[in-house]
């Protein structure tokens, strides 16, 4: 896809979004000042507080492609359909934060000292939470990006709608973990019914978001 | 044949009526050049025509196809070159080109036969094509920005300011384009505030002034 080659290419999220990530790891550690056992608690919650931030970063960089050079004009010309300039983007944004799971999932057993108890639960937990925040992530990147300062604003718009999957993501990876005894596979099911409304959300209102 | 047909077209930005009643009519194999101050409304006929934006009173019709209902089909038909290149930097000539080709529908081979084609047709030199665009000089990426769209053999091209920012030779190589899309059966409509660069091209001007028409609407 498109947006996967510039990345490769560009080397944006390798270079400058996952030493941002390791970053964010590394101040919570030294901001909590806390023991191996109380950072291992905090691990989920950490891990996606950094991969929201990280998030925010991806989805700029995904809208700023289009904007820079007004390609979306192109694209609009070009006669796609809006679904699937949706589902692409998505897609591209989705691989990135794969990337950044996997990475970030050696920063916390480095730094914090995690082992993972059920790999099935964080794999899958995992895909879905970054597919959920792929989807939202594009569609709230399409409403802010005819914004004028939606560098500030997409954060705001977008981190609040968030709030579940950050929630649900936690609890699953707390199971995965073994650090509490929540079901984690109940919180991935319903991270998916979250990932699946946002892709559905995102393919009917993409088109009238990009829309003049 | 008429290529675009527009009796008293409104448009509003908001409150403001960027277009405020234009009439105009443009044939098949005219170079018609929009020349008007900033803010004329220029930029604002030029996307109406390409389907981007609504029509809000009055009724045009572009290459048969209505501008209140047939938008889209407006657009598939139509090519419009902005201020900006719209190219994707990290990308190299080659892989622009055959982006905006498979965007447009066609299927792998014809994508590539079109490209190859474009890329000769727009004299783009065989030591660019794996560049990225970032590397380019301005009159490169403009020429790599109308191949991208001539993949897509529209019959209608709008053009922005074509020659901004260029270099003689670079505005020469547009013009050059210019002449031989008409030539090969395509119309033109550039939109200029400075017509002394584009008279080589003997276009009918059209004059535009606080968003009406003011000279050169009809042959």
């Amino acid at each position: 896809m498109k947006d996967l080659r510039i990345e490769i290419r560009s080397r944006v999220i390798v270079n400058q979004v996952a030493p941002f990530a390791v970053l964010v790891l590394v101040l919570f550690g030294f901001a909590l000042d806390a023991d191996q056992r109380t950072l291992r608690l905090f691990a989920p919650g950490l891990f996606w507080v950094a991969i929201l931030l990280c998030l925010l970063l991806a989805v700029q960089r995904s809208v700023s492609l289009e904007v820079i050079n007004d390609s979306l004009l192109g694209l609009k010309m070009a006669g796609l359909s809006p679904s699937s300039i949706f589902l692409g983007k998505a897609m591209a944004v989705f691989v990135q934060m794969i990337f950044l799971e996997l990475f970030l999932t050696g920063g916390v057993i480095i730094f914090y000292g995690a082992s993972i108890d059920d790999l099935a639960l964080w794999i899958v937990s995992g895909l879905v939470a970054a597919l959920a925040l792929s989807a939202t992530g594009t569609l709230y990147g399409a409403l802010a990006s005819g914004l004028e300062v939606r560098e500030t604003l997409l954060p705001i718009l977008l981190l609040p709608v968030l709030a579940p999957v950050l929630i649900g993501a936690t609890k699953a990876y707390s199971g995965a973990l073994g650090e509490s005894v929540t079901n984690g596979w109940q919180w991935t099911g319903l991270l998916s019914l979250f990932a699946l409304a946002a892709l559905a959300l995102g393919a009917m209102a993409y088109g009238v978001l990009v829309e003049e | 044949m008429e290529v675009i047909q527009l009796h008293e077209a409104m448009v509003f930005l908001g409150r403001f009526p960027a277009l405020a009643g234009v009439n105009l009519a443009v044939h098949t194999g005219e170079i018609i050049a929009l020349q008007g101050p900033n803010g004329a409304g220029k930029t604002t006929l030029l996307k109406l025509c390409a389907g981007l934006i609504p029509l809000d009173k009055g009724s045009g019709k572009v290459l048969g196809h209505d501008l209140d209902s047939e938008q889209k089909s407006i657009r598939r038909s139509v090519a419009m070159l902005g201020h900006t290149s719209g190219l994707y930097e990290d990308l190299t000539v080659d892989e622009n080109i055959l982006f905006w080709a498979q965007a447009a529908g066609l299927d792998r081979a014809a994508a590539y036969d079109r490209r190859d084609d474009a890329i000769q047709r727009m004299g783009i030199e065989e030591r660019l094509r794996r560049l990225p665009v970032s590397r380019l000089s301005a009159g490169q990426k403009r020429r790599t920005s109308l191949a991208s769209l001539a993949v897509r053999r529209p019959q209608l091209w709008l053009l922005d300011e074509p020659h901004s920012g260029l270099d003689q030779e670079g505005r020469e190589s547009v013009d050059l384009f210019i002449k031989e899309a008409v030539k090969a059966g395509a119309t033109v409509m550039i939109a200029s505030h400075e017509l002394d660069r584009i008279n080589s091209l003997s276009p009918r001007v059209v004059t535009i002034a606080g968003g009406v028409v003011a000279g050169g609407e009809k042959q």
